[in-house]
């Protein structure tokens, strides 16, 4: 069972107090979009073994979503940051690079 | 018009540890910028209180202001002045960008008192409640059991439980059975 | 025979008599006994039988490996089976039965399974039930189900009598397991300042060391055990928990510990079980080390035992299990037991020991004693049906002629020892095989991985491989110390303890004795005795192709009893791996899963049983309702009136009377669980106009507006009035249900897309009771109470006001999901009830009742209002529904705008809304389906539609429902097929759906 460090609260939280949300830096597409872009949008989701961008909930705490970053294959967590952002910031990317030398995840490495 | 009647009208329970509902604390959720100074000003002018950092609580008797999370701050009150206390905020507010709404009605508190306190809470919420870890005046948001809740510990080690009204019956019953008798665990 | 010594029994009282009772006789043991020890004790060799042959099986061994003595304890309510007689600690009145037999424990019927092992080998049942197909549900089942299962499930009809908790505990270091490595590892830990919590599964501190004898610190075990558990119990930071069990590692430094509380002592007051729900930063597993059997014919007979398990009777106990007894053995840790058994008086007839070279040091000791030795020698078979009778010995060498034969009563026997390294492995601990002691123990470069990435488990002593006294301690320590460094401690070196023990020459592993056994001993040879899996079974397999040891398992189901194999795991493997001429850290081993051994149901659910199962959700009217015949309707977790009885009605006939009284004179809904959230803010329209499909910006203050919400992928999701309170508040009602899944949605939006959008929203659903009130008597009622004006010109239909009605302070909606004149009004909850009471009291002229949800469900649908949830199922559009008019055309985006544009959401084939008639007025089943012409791929008839929908309408006496139907709104009056699933097939006529008052007269009065 999970722990993540919730970067709103400050809390270490168990899995239990968190709720998953997925992939993280989606970008939405709306009215406008063609169909393929509209498509990846909804559906089209990274299944990596390794190095992945996760959204969670600090839902049964202070309510906040954030975002972390961590390996998929050994739970090895390498940062968690706040959501309001499109990409993962420099010290997380970093914080990677030193762990996992060479990482690609999406457009970002 | 009628008195008002908290979920469960003052109920009680003693165990290894003693379970009381508190009955109707004015409580208003105020949601802006925390580090706005208008808006502590605000906040402190309801309660004589300062705003408290992250997962603490500023409490004195019905008074105080909890750390709810980066924009929330729950505001306590008498419960006959929350409407009055409500209108002074909303004043004081102005036109900044910010919610305050009462919920005293939508909440019950208990009151969490005994040596196997922190036992009892701990039996409950994934919190570590050793007395290193959860000293008087912090303030944690999390579930017991099923639901969420949040609590404070305060001067005396006792602990405020603040849970939703639809759900005082189940949190009562869950402490009650936390509580029951030959249940400490004798290391909190 | 097996019987109390009259001398040793270290953990025994024998000033307190306890007496107990097995299939039904009674018998005496002391204070201190298991249930294992007392039945011995009363020559109760035979415990039990086994699954599949029924043969008549003995204890084995003496701790929480035991897979023969399996008993159930208890009565009634009490009941528990499958609990191991050798875990199980003796109290006054303990009540123990045998299982697996019929009629009785000597006499057996399904033995005779026994008789047929031949024709039972591995695999039998996947190969005997295949065919044919129709045999499965009435033929194979059924017989499958009789002999499937372990002891007797507890009676259905009663209810576990006792309490069970969680408790959440947190460290720096926990350390699994207070034999002498854990306690010398958690001194070492805690010696550096760091929070400890030490484990033990058993009564005592001490493990096995106490019973194997040498010296630590040149003392007695026994002495040092006492000496450093009472400095451990004086530190502050250490905590000590006996029975108490490490049963599984997880991610992240989670750990379950299962703690017994009142098992052996039922009458104290209190929980039964405690689950210790850890997070430690590190993990220690001092878990020790478990003797494997040896594999040679007869090995099942009852009176063969671990040499071990054999020591800790007569040193724990004081009791023997035999009076003759044959020890036979790979390595010279058995020689301990001769040793032992010897001192008690007990004959030591033989040692054979399969190494040619025969043993070191302990043996000459044994010599002494005037023991006799056989190296090179083996049991070609041991003979006995319920008890040993004699042991065929043959040279290891061989196929198994016999050359000596001895009667005897009892056989020890060891295989060596395999540390366990349970625990290690639950969280992904990788092993190594370590080839001088043939056992696999953890590879300390392979650890399970902790959230930064480094280990967070480490291994002492036994469990660690390092078997030998002197050495278990050395490293226990070294773990202990290690562990508290990487979980903060400040670096202290702490000196282990001096531990001595006789030096042993190396083991040499015997997987098959003798080791060419021919066919008739191997198929005698057992390797699971729970589940009757035998050397010849697993090399069967092996033939069979079956290579992988996964496969292998489950084919042969060995290791896959409650025991999981902790005693046949590694001789299993090595069968295989001889058979598959393959090395067996090749073979591999299956996986270590949690718990270590079973746990209780009870305390898995800990404290959520009876009334706190799950939350039940009250509104302030609950208490209400209750006494006033509501019969209870679960929606999410609230508990809604699906009907208020009156005495003697029947919930139908309520039903009908609360529809007719609602339309002609006044009913009380308690609205208070519709979801209620405020979202303010500059930004507050142009987000809801994303939320909602239609436009909320535009809203006057003062007024309402229905809207829908989708989901990004167009779907319907949730519904419901909102009100705009002023120029920035917005006050959103939401589905029962919805409140909180809506108020996270809204949350998600703006935390994670629309971050710079200046909206705060709260929840304010249970500050208030909500109360429609409905009827052509509404305005009657509210005026009689007096206040606010509530007439059609000062609040008309879609408008709301606060104000004050019969001195409460309320907010009033004018809106209504029932077509009649209706109001929604709000006060505090904590005034709840007292509004309620004055509706009542001031109804009572106007034929005031109060409706359920049954009632509000058959109004809506007269009218032809869509239910999320009825006519939604997360594939319902708004266009399949009809509901274009809430579809903002104005909007350049709204969440489900893109999505509804896809083709397969504006293709013309999707169902749409109708309403459904039936030709004879009866009532369509709920979620049928409707045919048309043709038949699919399988035969089946083509489906068109289904229904959504259905009720008895007693203000229309005949059945009404809605339903999606193909083209449904282009087929009006077309007469559909509705096959139901109780034989019958209706016929329904596609009409509108608005039954009743379809210009809305009603509610605009």
């Amino acid at each position: 069972m999970l722990i993540l460090h919730c970067p709103c609260c400050g809390v270490d939280a168990e899995e239990t107090e968190l709720h998953a949300g997925g992939e993280a830096h989606i970008k939405r597409f709306g009215p406008g979009s063609d169909d393929d872009q509209f498509h990846d949008y909804l559906f089209m989701r990274e299944n990596p073994k390794g190095v992945h961008f996760e959204r969670w909930q600090h839902a049964n705490g202070c309510g906040k979503w954030f975002h972390a970053a961590r390996c998929t294959a050994t739970l090895e967590v390498f940062g968690t940051y706040r959501a309001q952002t499109t990409e993962p910031p420099k010290d997380i990317r970093d914080a990677i690079t030193a762990k996992r030398p060479g990482w690609v995840w999406r457009e970002f490495s | 018009m009628s008195e008002p009647i908290s979920a469960l009208n003052g109920a009680r329970y003693d165990g290894i540890a003693t379970i009381e509902e508190l009955g109707l604390q004015g409580m208003i959720t105020l949601r802006g910028d925390l580090d706005e100074k208008g808006l502590a000003k605000a906040a402190a002018a309801a309660t004589d209180q300062q705003m408290p950092g992250p997962r603490k609580a500023h409490v004195t008797d019905d008074s105080g202001l909890c750390w709810m999370s980066p924009d929330e701050v729950l505001v306590l009150v008498p419960y006959a002045e929350v409407e009055d206390k409500l209108a002074g905020m909303v004043k004081a507010l102005g036109n900044s960008h910010a919610l305050a709404v009462n919920v005293s009605d939508a909440r019950a508190v208990f009151r969490v008192s005994g040596t196997h306190a922190r036992e009892v809470v701990a039996k409950l919420a994934p919190v570590d409640l050793s007395d290193g870890a959860f000293k008087p005046g912090d303030f944690r948001r999390t579930r017991l059991a099923q639901v969420a809740a949040a609590f404070w510990m305060e001067e005396d080690g006792a602990f405020r439980i603040v849970c939703f009204r639809s759900v005082a019956d189940y949190v009562f019953k869950l402490l009650k059975v936390a509580a029951q008798p030959g249940s400490e665990v004798g290391v909190l | 025979m097996s019987t109390r010594l009259s001398k040793l029994g270290r953990l025994i009282d024998r000033t307190k008599q306890v007496s107990f009772s097995f299939n039904g006789t009674t018998m005496r043991g002391f204070a201190g006994d298991t249930l294992a020890s007392a039945l011995l004790a009363n020559d109760q060799m035979m415990m039990g039988r086994s699954f599949k042959y029924h043969r008549p099986r003995g204890v084995v061994a003496s701790g929480a490996e035991e897979p023969n003595a399996l008993v159930g304890l208890g009565e009634g309510s009490r009941f528990e089976p499958n609990q191991r007689a050798t875990t199980t600690e003796l109290f006054e009145g303990l009540s123990a039965k045998s299982q697996n037999h019929w009629p009785n424990l000597d006499f057996d019927i399904g033995a005779v399974n026994t008789a047929f092992a031949r024709f039972l080998p591995a695999g039998f049942y996947y190969k005997m039930f295949i065919h044919p197909q129709p045999f499965w549900k009435h033929v194979y089942e059924p017989f499958i189900r009789k002999s499937a299962g372990l002891g007797k499930a507890p009676d259905a009809e009663t209810r576990d009598a006792d309490t069970y908790e969680h408790f959440y505990a947190f460290t720096d270091v926990l350390i699994i397991g207070g034999g002498v490595a854990g306690l010398q590892a958690a001194k070492a830990a805690a010696l550096t300042g760091v929070k400890v919590l030490l484990v033990e599964q058993t009564a005592h501190w001490g493990g096995r060391a106490p019973v194997d004898g040498g010296t630590i610190d040149e003392g007695p075990v026994d002495k040092f055990v006492e000496q450093i558990v009472s400095e451990l119990e004086t530190m502050d930071n250490v905590t000590m928990r006996l029975r108490c069990m490490g049963a599984g590692i997880y991610d992240h430094g989670y750990a379950l510990a299962y703690e017994r509380l009142t098992d052996h002592a039922p009458q104290v007051a209190g929980p039964r079980h405690r689950l210790w729900r850890i997070r430690a930063k590190q993990i220690v597993t001092a878990t020790g080390a478990i003797e494997r059997p040896l594999s040679f014919a007869g090995n099942d007979v009852p009176g063969v035992m671990l040499a071990s398990a054999m020591r800790d009777y007569v040193v724990n106990w004081g009791v023997t299990p035999g009076e003759r007894v044959v020890v036979a053995t790979n390595n010279d840790d058995a020689y301990r037991t001769a040793i032992t058994l010897k001192n008690a008086g007990v004959d030591v007839l033989r040692i054979l020991d399969a190494r040619a070279s025969g043993g070191g040091a302990l043996a000459d000791e044994v010599r002494a004693l005037g023991i006799r030795v056989d190296p090179g020698k083996a049991i070609a078979k041991v003979s006995g049906g319920k008890r040993v009778k004699k042991v065929s010995i043959c040279n290891q060498e061989g196929i198994g002629g016999a050359r000596d034969e001895v009667s005897c009563d009892a056989v020890a026997m060891s295989g060596g020892w395999s540390p366990v390294v349970h625990l290690w492995s639950h969280c992904g601990g990788k092993l190594i095989w370590d080839d001088a002691q043939a056992h696999f123990r953890p590879d300390p470069d392979r650890p399970p991985l902790g959230a930064d990435g480094a280990g967070f488990v480490s291994v002492a002593g036994a469990a660690n491989g390092a078997l030998a006294l002197g050495e278990t301690l050395s490293d226990a320590n070294a773990a202990g110390l290690a562990a508290a460094k990487a979980a903060g401690g400040k670096a202290k070196r702490p000196k282990a303890p001096l531990g001595e023990s006789a030096a042993e020459l190396p083991m040499e592993p015997v997987w098959l004795m003798p080791a060419n056994a021919d066919t008739p001993l191997r198929v005698k040879s057992w390797l699971d005795f729970q589940n009757d899996v035998k050397v010849s079974d697993v090399q069967l397999a092996a033939r069979e192709g079956y290579e992988s040891v996964e496969h292998t398992k489950r084919y042969t189901t060995l290791g896959m009893a409650t025991d999981q194999g902790k005693l046949s795991n590694i001789n299993g493997l090595a069968i295989l791996a001889d058979a598959l001429n393959a090395e067996i850290p090749q073979v591999g081993t299956t996986t270590f899963r949690p718990p270590y051994t079973p746990i209780s149901m009870g305390a898995i659910g800990g404290e959520a049983r009876g009334e706190v199962f799950q939350p039940i959700r009250r509104t302030p009217l609950h208490d209400w309702h209750d006494r006033n015949g509501a019969d209870w309707e679960p929606v999410g977790h609230w508990r809604r009136p699906y009907a208020y009885q009156l005495p003697g009605e029947s919930v139908e006939a309520a039903v009908n009377r609360e529809v007719k009284n609602t339309r002609e004179n006044l009913g009380l809904l308690d609205a208070s669980t519709l979801g209620k959230l405020i979202v303010k803010g500059p930004d507050a329209g142009r987000f809801l106009d994303m939320m909602y499909t239609n436009m909320m910006s535009t809203l006057k203050p003062g007024k309402c507006r229905y809207g829908l919400m989708c989901s990004e992928n167009g779907f319907l999701i949730d519904d419901g009035v909102v009100a705009r309170i002023d120029e920035d508040t917005w006050l959103c009602h939401t589905t029962t249900g919805g409140a909180e899944r809506i108020h996270a949605h809204m949350e998600e939006w703006l935390q994670t897309e629309w971050w710079d959008w200046k909206v705060y929203v709260a929840n304010v659903t249970e500050q208030y009771a909500q109360v429609a009130v409905v009827g052509p008597n509404a305005r009657k009622v509210l005026e009689k109470l007096g206040g606010m004006d509530v007439s059609k010109e000062a609040l008309p239909f879609m408008e709301w006001r606060d104000g004050q009605i019969g001195g409460f302070d309320c907010r009033a909606y004018r809106i209504s999901f029932s077509g009649e004149l209706s109001y929604e009004i709000a006060v505090a909850a904590s005034r709840g009830q007292a509004f309620w009471d004055a509706l009542t009291e001031a109804g009572k002229e106007f034929g005031v009742m109060p409706y359920g949800t049954e009632c509000l469900h058959i109004l809506r649908a007269e009218k032809g209002f869509i239910m999320i949830g009825d006519e939604t199922d997360g594939t319902v559009i708004p266009q399949d529904l009809g509901l274009h008019w809430a579809l903002s055309k104005k909007k350049e985006d709204y969440l489900g705008k893109r999505a509804q544009q896809r083709s397969h959401m504006a293709d013309p084939d999707r169902w749409k809304l109708v309403g459904l008639e039936t030709v004879d007025g009866s009532v369509l089943p709920d979620g049928a389906y409707a045919v048309g012409e043709g038949t699919n791929a399988n035969g089946q008839r083509n489906m068109i539609g289904r229904v959504t929908s259905t009720y008895y309408s007693a203000n229309l006496d005949r059945g009404i429902a809605m339903g999606l139907v193909k083209h449904g709104p282009d087929r009006m009056g077309e007469v559909i097929e509705i096959p139901g699933t109780d034989g019958k097939s209706y016929k329904a006529k596609i009409v509108d759906p608005v039954f009743f008052d379809k210009d809305g007269e009603k509610q605009n009065v």
